[in-house]
């Protein structure tokens, strides 16, 4: 898209649309949000950078080919499964470690690495449907 | 946030508070695994050289899992193992019982061969299109449709393994292969709608989708609620999954487009996942509904037969010919289910296993033959026996086999119906039943003796060497299937057990509900 003033504005709108999807990400264990809401935000911002500044500009920002980030999601989401294996209880018990760190106590758990690995999942997939037919619409 | 540790309220009444044992994760393994693997493939998709170790590594790895699953299961009894700790019926329950684990060691078989054989069947561009990830995914998706205990999350697999077969039928992206995707994957849309409509109508009527608990209550409820309109509607679900009379016409269209290898395990999977939710629903769930509808189906069933079989002697074409025969194999299966009994029921999952293995040989046959003789059709494909003495003596067998005939695997189960049919009575489909023996008998035989005896007009015959990663599968199968059909006792005693633990779920429900469990 030619405009100066979308051209400008897009990487700022991108960066801040991606901040906040990990925002909806981490936040979705308690209140609403969560990995699949957060990945679509983080789609929509690379849309929106992908529509300013081209398709292969994305696929460079990105580096990882998105049907492979999609891929270290499904894997992520299918250990955080075993990895009650090792604690003696049924596969995906939620299971919770509390380190601290400069005296903060940061709760992490494995309900938290599946909703990672949704949000990896939903990333990859849909981004790669949207570059893809971006890149077929320029023609 | 933080679980609080030394609370007052009494944990054990929502949690599975006991220790999980190494044996408990067998339960849930075969799909982690494919899963793992599958994601570990999609990740690795610069790196198409690595896809098929790593597949077929992963699939011998499943076969593993699932033979040890199935020898703990026969063992112990069935095995259950609630997701996220939750008690049953809350929790999403992983139930496994002699039959599923029959049906998954089957299937994981079937996919290893499918595997090796891919090797040869599967260029570069079908690995850059994802084939790998894609079989790992189906497993995941049949595996899990073969060992949940929860009637939604059997649906959930079915989606899984829908969504990876449309991926694996357009490899290619043909006309023709897009063509057979469209009807393939409309037909089954409906039918997965139904299921869910079905299962929602369910929920509405038991308030529980685990199936234990559904085969409990059923008991109470026969008199009030509409449980005959629910088995009606999951008999047409899971009857066009399985490609029954009058809803089979999605199969013949569409298996006969993908690539081999892709046909050879939808022929040998997809179809008997809905025998297997089939036989789940109406054997263990509503069994005196299954009496009901006894004679709509062995009606289907014996229209199945004879229709799939007619089509067979029609065609020319050697995939589509072999497309039919699993539809007609189809109704011997759905023959049994409508009998039921332990004879009828026995030999319904003694015959979905057989032809999981024989239906899945015959296509690889099908690939090979069409590498040898330049074609599909077997009015001009000639020759096939000079050319290769030892891959034709293969399909001959496999011939043998899919019509029935001693000493290979479709015997027996073929007796157990015959047996099964006469015993109540239903002389006309035990003559079904032969009936579409013998014209399989026949089918073959035309095909076997156009495009295999028959002598190539003009050539010279001479001997075509095949590589071993397409003969290897294929002589497994064969093998298997006269290992099976020369010394059945271990597999029939297997089966009959698994029939008794369908008929009788009493082991179920005491895995899933240990000493009456809740309520």
């Amino acid at each position: 898209m030619k405009s100066v003033i979308f051209r400008t504005v897009a990487p700022f709108l991108t960066s801040l649309m991606t901040l906040f999807s990990i925002f909806v990400l981490l936040r979705g264990h308690n209140e609403p949000g969560g990995g699949f809401i957060g990945g679509l935000i983080a789609v929509s911002a690379l849309a929106i950078y992908g529509i300013a500044h081209g398709v292969e500009t994305v696929r460079r920002a990105i580096y990882f080919h998105p049907m492979a980030i999609a891929g270290a999601g499904l894997l992520a989401a299918t250990v955080a499964g075993l990895i009650s294996l090792f604690a003696h209880v049924p596969f995906m018990t939620g299971l919770w470690i509390y380190p601290s760190l400069f005296g903060v106590e940061i709760p992490l758990s494995t309900v938290m690495l599946f909703d990672t690995g949704v949000y990896l999942v939903v990333v990859g997939a849909i981004s790669s449907v949207a570059l893809s037919l971006e890149e077929r619409g320029g023609e | 946030m933080a679980v609080p540790t030394s609370s007052s309220v009494d944990l054990s009444a929502a949690l599975v508070l006991g220790p999980t044992t190494g044996a408990d994760w067998l339960v849930i393994l075969p799909v982690a695994w494919c899963f793992a693997v599958g994601a570990v493939l999609v990740m690795l998709r610069r790196a198409v050289g690595l896809h098929p170790i790593i597949a077929v590594a992963g699939l011998v790895g499943l076969v593993l899992i699932d033979a040890l699953l199935l020898g703990h299961v026969a063992a112990h009894g069935p095995e259950t193992m609630v997701m996220g700790r939750w008690l049953p019926p809350f929790g999403i329950a992983f139930t496994v019982d002699l039959t599923g684990a029959l049906f998954a060691l089957v299937a994981a078989i079937v996919a290893l061969a499918g595997g090796i054989f891919s090797l040869a069947d599967i260029n570069d561009s079908g690995r850059r299109y994802g084939f790998y990830p894609f079989l790992m995914l189906l497993m995941a998706g049949v595996s899990g449709a073969f060992l949940t205990g929860d009637i939604f999350n059997l649906y959930v697999w079915f989606e899984v393994l829908l969504i990876s077969s449309f991926g694996l039928l357009v490899l290619g992206s043909e006309p023709e292969q897009i063509d057979g995707t469209v009807k393939y994957g409309f037909l089954n849309l409906v039918a997965t709608t139904l299921f869910l409509v079905a299962t929602g109508y369910l929920y509405a009527v038991f308030g529980t989708l685990n199936m234990a608990d559904i085969a409990r209550k059923a008991e109470g409820l026969r008199g009030s609620a509409p449980l005959m309109t629910l088995t009606a509607l999951y008999v047409l679900a899971f009857g066009m999954k399985a490609a029954a009379f009058p809803v089979n016409f999605w199969l013949p269209a569409s298996y006969h487009t993908p690539r081999v290898v892709v046909s050879a395990l939808f022929a040998g999977l997809l179809t008997k996942v809905g025998i297997y939710a089939l036989i789940r629903v109406m054997v263990m769930l509503f069994p005196v509904e299954r009496e009901e509808l006894s004679f709509v189906m062995a009606l289907a069933g014996a229209l199945t037969m004879i229709v799939g079989v007619l089509g067979a002697l029609a065609q020319t074409d050697f995939r589509r010919i072999l497309g039919y025969l699993v539809v007609s194999g189809i109704g011997s299966m759905l023959a049994g289910i409508a009998v039921g009994g332990p004879g009828g029921i026995g030999g319904a999952i003694f015959y979905a296993l057989h032809s999981m293995l024989v239906m899945t040989g015959l296509y690889f046959a099908a690939g090979i033959a069409a590498r040898l003789g330049g074609g599909s059709s077997i009015a001009t494909v000639s020759g096939l026996y000079r050319k290769n003495v030892g891959f034709a003596a293969l399909t001959l067998m496999l011939c043998f086999a899919v019509s029935g005939l001693p000493p290979f695997s479709g015997f027996w189960p073929k007796v157990m119906l015959v047996k099964a049919a006469l015993d109540i009575g239903a002389w006309w489909l035990a003559a079904a039943l032969l009936l579409a023996g013998f014209c399989t008998v026949i089918a073959t035989g035309r095909l076997f003796l156009l495009a295999y005896w028959r002598d190539e007009p003009g050539a010279a015959a001479e001997t075509v060497r095949l590589p071993p990663v397409v003969l290897v599968p294929l002589a497994g199968l064969s093998l298997l299937t006269l290992g099976i059909g020369l010394y059945p006792e271990p597999l029939l005693a297997t089966i009959q057990s698994a029939a008794a633990g369908l008929a009788e779920p009493s082991a179920y429900l005491n895995s899933v509900f240990p000493a009456g469990g809740l309520r």
